[in-house]
């Protein structure tokens, strides 16, 4: 089976440069403008995406994700939206890598294997569970697998070498390396603890390596993807996002272009890293 | 008979930590690896008498143990049926049944050689029995509280501040007991590698729910060995109120395989199961949150609601996985009072016992006035009295006060 993250990564090595990884909130501000940022991602320079599935009790994102999600769910926001968001962005981009990254009882209540299959079809290729350990792998991770999808797993600095084969077992697309013990948005990364954890994590699998957490700027996009396969940006995005709406928190005519000028000077950054980690 | 009953109540959870599809291990990576160290290093304790023997002082000399069975004449007298006994978890040292599962956790930390406590709180019961013990043993502690229950529940935040913790007020959410809980693991996911995160209730990924089931079952044991003495043998009926349930389970396990005794825990039905409300198990259905797999409140999207008690301590979306378990199997009946019947329970104690309840345990005194009537007089009923009213003196007084204008 080979996805469209198998694909791009393969792209990107043979380019020899690292992938730029966008999160955005589905929904937020609204479905309308969540589609047009979605849609102007590619074009700025995101090479995978990752789409929030807002969830009301987000414990392991700091205080802009659990906003994005209130803002998102507040403006009517449900997951059979962001499927539907997902299938209009698949008409016209049918390369870029879409990983739906949430919490597992929205999925759980929409029914694991419908849940699959309409994600599939609406061309989904990964998924991201915060709350799902390998310990309850047969709750969708497998059926997941089974359904043609990525599952990405989390690594996280207390993952130690021990415990990294059952985290790595059934993960698929990429590993995705938490590089800080913390929620999302809080302190960054130090790009030399990255370098090392990259490649304690790199003895153990073949698979791209793509590392989140703590990146805000070009120049901390730059030194991670120096030493990874990939960049994760979310926080960062989702400020943006907020700051461009206006005092009900509607959005304005600069949100999405606001959105694609800091993707685009994020992507510059993970664009002229010297070396794509191997 | 159902054949899916199993040959006793009291074996689960199984190794993943499930009773029946509930309960699991629902969190992020970064806590996984504490979580496994934590099921070790309790199962150590467990196993060492060393330990129990430890606890046993500190039960005893600290906390005020064993809690009496009390008799409730002027009570059984006014409800004309069943014969009425509580037990008087309210009289442990801070003021309430957590201070069992505190002392315990406080303990297995102490093992784990973890410096700084963190913990949630509703009503403030467990905040301030965390705040107690660690100041007893000089650990540094945090307590996570909603907004809204700092506001009504002032007493516990001063008593707390006074032990030394620090109260972080919660404003995401409803800034309630949920909320607080949902910060709390954003503390303990960031500060992993020296802090023990003490819950204080019969929820959360495994092996909480176990552990502090285990922790609270003194409750039942002493009733046991108690009613023994008193009569000679089992109560008929056992009462009790849930929020996320653990001076229920603590009271009922030990009962669990006596099919002659018939259990009950109360819900909070808030304003009405019809409108806002914080039973879980009459109104919501299994889902995912905070560990483990249970019945919450949410909408069709798999979001959470926003559950509603005048009670800070059962205003909890959710429920322990095992009662849902219990639920489903018909072990226990689960029932609800609402708001107003709490209210009318609280002061009824207060007038004919002289005992100032909880808001939380006045719903298992509501339903108490209504199922011991219906009762004969040789029916041994107890209700578990887990907490004190003392901090619910000024809301209750202030309610009661905007009524007679």
């Amino acid at each position: 089976m080979t996805t469209r993250i198998d694909a791009r990564f393969a792209e990107l090595k043979q380019q020899g440069r690292s992938a730029f990884v966008t999160f955005v909130m589905a929904g937020d501000p609204d479905p309308k403008t969540s589609l047009d940022i979605l849609k102007a991602l590619p074009k700025a320079g995101a090479d995978v995406i990752e789409i929030g599935m807002p969830f009301t009790d987000p414990m392991a994102d700091g205080p802009s994700i659990q906003a994005a999600g209130l803002r998102a769910l507040k403006g009517g926001m449900t997951l059979r939206k962001t499927l539907a968001m997902v299938r209009d962005f698949r008409k016209e981009d049918n390369a870029t890598p879409i990983v739906l990254m949430g919490y597992y009882n929205p999925i759980y209540i929409y029914g694991v294997d419908s849940f699959l299959a309409d994600a599939k079809t609406a061309g989904v290729d990964g998924l991201i569970i915060v709350d799902l350990p390998p310990e309850e792998d047969t709750e969708l991770c497998i059926p997941a697998m089974k359904a043609g999808l990525n599952f990405i797993r989390l690594a996280t600095p207390t993952t130690d070498d021990k415990r990294l084969p059952a985290v790595l077992a059934n993960t698929s697309g990429f590993v995705y390396y938490v590089s800080i013990t913390g929620i999302t948005g809080a302190a960054a990364a130090d790009s030399t603890a990255v370098a090392e954890a990259v490649a304690r994590i790199k003895r153990h699998t073949k698979l791209p390596v793509c590392v989140g957490f703590g990146i805000r700027t070009p120049e901390t996009a730059r030194a991670i993807a120096e030493n990874a396969n990939g960049a994760v940006v979310g926080t960062a995005i989702v400020d943006v996002v907020r700051a461009n709406l206006d005092a009900e928190g509607r959005a304005t005519p600069m949100t999405v272009a606001a959105v694609a000028d800091l993707v685009s000077a994020l992507a510059q950054g993970v664009r002229g890293a010297k070396q794509a980690a191997e | 008979m159902n054949p899916n009953l199993p040959n006793s109540f009291r074996s689960g959870p199984d190794e993943r930590g499930h009773f029946g599809i509930f309960g699991g291990r629902f969190v992020a990576e970064t806590l996984m690896p504490l979580i496994l160290d934590l099921e070790k290093a309790y199962a150590d304790a467990k196993a060492d008498p060393a330990f129990q023997a430890e606890m046993n002082v500190y039960l005893k000399d600290y906390v005020g143990r064993p809690s009496p069975l009390y008799f409730a004449e002027r009570l059984t007298e006014h409800l004309g049926g069943a014969k009425i006994y509580l037990k008087r978890e309210e009289l442990n040292h801070t003021g309430s049944h957590k201070v069992n599962n505190v002392l315990g956790q406080i303990m297995v930390a102490r093992r784990m050689g973890k410096k700084r406590i963190i913990a949630e709180t509703g009503a403030g019961q467990h905040g301030v029995a965390t705040a107690t013990l660690c100041a007893r043993f000089g650990l540094e502690c945090v307590v996570y509280m909603g907004a809204v229950d700092v506001e009504r529940q002032q007493p516990n935040v001063i008593r707390m501040e006074m032990l030394g913790a620090k109260v972080v007020p919660v404003q995401s959410g409803a800034r309630t007991l949920k909320d607080a809980m949902n910060d709390a693991l954003r503390d303990w996911v960031t500060n992993v590698h020296n802090t023990f995160y003490c819950i204080g209730t019969v929820a959360g990924p495994h092996p909480y729910p176990m552990m502090v089931r285990d922790f609270q079952s003194i409750i039942g044991h002493e009733t046991r060995k108690q009613m023994q003495e008193a009569e000679g043998r089992l109560p008929d009926s056992l009462i009790a109120c849930i929020g996320g349930g653990s001076n229920a389970m603590g009271l009922f396990h030990p009962f669990l395989d006596d099919p002659s005794v018939e259990i009950f825990g109360v819900e909070a039905a808030g304003h009405g199961l019809t409108q806002l409300h914080a039973a879980s198990l009459a109104g919501g259905r299994p889902g995912v949150l905070h560990g483990n797999r249970t019945y919450l409140l949410m909408d069709a999207d798999g979001q959470i609601e926003e559950a509603h008690s005048i009670s800070a301590g059962l205003d909890y979306p959710g429920i322990g996985p095992e009662h849902s378990w219990l639920h489903e199997t018909g072990r226990v009946k689960y029932l609800s009072a609402t708001d107003e019947e709490a209210l009318a329970a609280f002061q009824l104690l207060s007038r004919l016992e002289g005992i100032i309840p909880a808001l939380e345990s006045a719903h298992a005194i509501a339903k108490l006035s209504e199922l011991a009537p219906q009762r004969p007089k040789d029916h041994l009923m107890v209700v578990n009295l887990s907490g004190r009213g003392d901090k619910d003196v000024p809301q209750v007084g202030d309610i009661l006060k905007a009524r007679k204008k």
